[in-house]
């Protein structure tokens, strides 16, 4: 198998337990560079629990995330200094966060959101970090006009946005989201579907979305993992198990969807 | 009252122990934040606590103090801190520069350069850098620990944003030795350069918050600054009014209502020693 074709992230019986609860048990997967995921499932299911699990923000009760660095060499995540955790978390990653505030600095310009991971990795010419910022947002589709506002004065598909563009100017091979589109109302959510797919396509990126909505995961994901109770109830293309459900949960998932 | 009842320079010999080994913690990594038990002084927060706490502990009967608020050494601070010592130390006290071997200061680095043989003490308010950025302490720690210094970027990034240059003029950040980024507490950044290679040693004091730190003599000390927007120390372009300097930083002192001002040296010594003029004792 050559380096190119070793799976990007490896998810290895992921398990979490929350005391007695079940957070989540016995999640295996490969995710490869260029694949988006899409897990699915009710509230509850497990799915931002798994999220946070494969984005190193909790640590699993057993199991264990590998992921391949830039360098090529796969690692137990669990194995890596905090230093080198938050390198990757602010280089190869990006994490869009459904409430754009978590993942934004709300007070300071849009400009300096964007900038900020560039300055983290060393960037100190501002000419070139501000023109980097301004690409960015016009990518996003928001006025270049609108660099030094803050987000507050944004609304929420503009926040959303920005998040994004936030999180791919340092070109990170892997995204993680969640609900990225909740909360929108239904054109702003087909606006940002329709930007997301553009992107990713684009840059090649490798995702995982965490969505209870079946058209964000339809439009937007290769593949797609149903959850249900923590588990991992069904696993397969997404058109495949979208049109040919297996499992009678999912089945239903897929029936409870009102016709377009 | 001669105070016979206070110990020598007011603090008891085991909290000026306490205090000296966090200041020898504190100048082996320069830069950083050593946590202390800062005790309570007779005088508010915000009045030099932490400064007067540092001094006391590095005091030995034969230094010779000076105390200087805002560059000057008649102010209520400078003049209340100098009597304090005065009396619960029984030291020798000065106004020259050059004749001190402590100089506990709020704000100013005087303008005659500072020598092997001195220490300047300097009464901080703030002393985290990332205080305004972020406000947790655990998470602004694990940040000094990472060297995670992005985020002081982003305020100068701000500043350049909104005002079309770096409009921070004072407490503005430096790294030291390459490696702590540091509040030089709300010295105007016209002083910054002076910290660099500076041949005394510089401690700092935070009461409040209970942390000391240092720059060894002869250290490191770098404005953070962007490649197309440089570091540059800015003073009020005009000269002083009493003994003609002009690379001195400047007061500006309103002389009537009717829109009158001037500007005069900062440093009163300084200013003094220039103009020859007759010294106050």
């Amino acid at each position: 198998m050559s380096e190119t074709d070793a799976p990007l992230l490896l998810a290895e019986g992921l398990t979490k337990y929350y005391g007695r609860q079940l957070g989540c048990r016995e999640v295996s997967f490969a995710l490869y560079e260029g694949e988006v995921l899409a897990v699915v499932g009710e509230s509850g299911s497990g799915k931002t629990t798994l999220l946070q699990l494969l984005s190193t923000q909790l640590a699993p009760s057993a199991g264990r995330v590998r992921y391949r660095l830039r360098d090529g060499v796969t690692r137990d995540l669990a194995e890596l200094s905090e230093a080198e955790r938050r390198f990757l978390f602010r280089t190869d990653w990006g994490y869009v966060h459904q409430d754009a505030a978590l993942g934004l600095r709300m007070n300071v310009s849009a400009g300096a959101n964007v900038g900020e991971r560039l300055m983290a990795v060393g960037w100190r010419h501002y000419g070139r970090i501000r023109g980097t910022a301004t690409q960015w947002l016009d990518r996003v589709e928001i006025d270049p006009e609108r660099i030094d506002d803050p987000p507050l004065t944004y609304s929420g598909g503009m926040r959303q946005r920005l998040q994004i563009a936030r999180n791919l100017v340092t070109q990170p091979r892997l995204v993680f989201m969640d609900e990225p589109t909740g909360g929108l109302d239904v054109s702003v959510q087909a606006r940002l579907l329709d930007l997301l797919r553009g992107l990713v396509t684009e840059l090649g990126l490798a995702a995982v979305i965490v969505t209870h909505d079946l058209a964000v995961a339809r439009l937007l994901s290769h593949r797609i993992m149903v959850m249900k109770g923590g588990e991992v109830i069904e696993h397969g293309l997404t058109d495949q198990v979208l049109d040919d459900p297996r499992e009678p949960y999912s089945q239903l998932l897929v029936s409870s969807i009102l016709p377009a | 009252m001669n105070a016979p009842a206070y110990n020598f320079a007011y603090l008891d010999e085991q909290t000026k122990r306490m205090i000296r080994r966090a200041i020898l913690k504190a100048i082996a990594i320069p830069g950083y934040q050593v946590p202390f038990a800062s005790r309570e002084m007779p005088m508010p927060y915000g009045w030099g606590t932490g400064g007067v706490q540092v001094t006391a502990s590095i005091l030995g009967p034969d230094d010779v103090l000076k105390v200087i608020d805002q560059g000057s050494d008649d102010t209520t601070n400078a003049v209340s801190i100098r009597k304090f010592f005065a009396k619960t130390a029984g030291v020798q006290t000065t106004t020259r520069t050059a004749e001190a071997s402590i100089i506990q200061t709020r704000h100013r680095i005087p303008e005659t350069p500072l020598t092997e043989e001195q220490i300047l003490v300097f009464q901080v308010p703030i002393p985290e850098p990332l205080r305004f950025l972020e406000p947790r302490e655990t998470e602004t720690r694990r940040m000094h620990a990472l060297a995670d210094y992005g985020l002081m970027h982003v305020k100068l990034y701000e500043d350049i944003a909104r005002h079309g240059h770096i409009a921070t003029t004072y407490a503005y950040p430096v790294k030291v030795d390459g490696r702590y980024v540091m509040d030089p507490s709300p010295t105007p950044k016209f002083d910054n350069p002076k910290m660099d290679d500076c041949a005394a040693l510089q401690l700092f004091g935070a009461g409040r918050e209970k942390r000391i730190y240092a720059i060894p003599p002869h250290t490191k000390v770098v404005s953070l600054d962007f490649e197309d927007h440089p570091f540059e120390p800015s003073r009020t372009p005009k000269s002083c009014a009493l003994c003609g300097a002009d690379d001195t930083y400047l007061d500006e002192v309103v002389t009537d209502d009717k829109g009158g001002r001037l500007f005069v040296c900062s440093d009163s010594d300084y200013c003094e020693d220039r103009r020859g003029a007759e010294r106050s004792p």
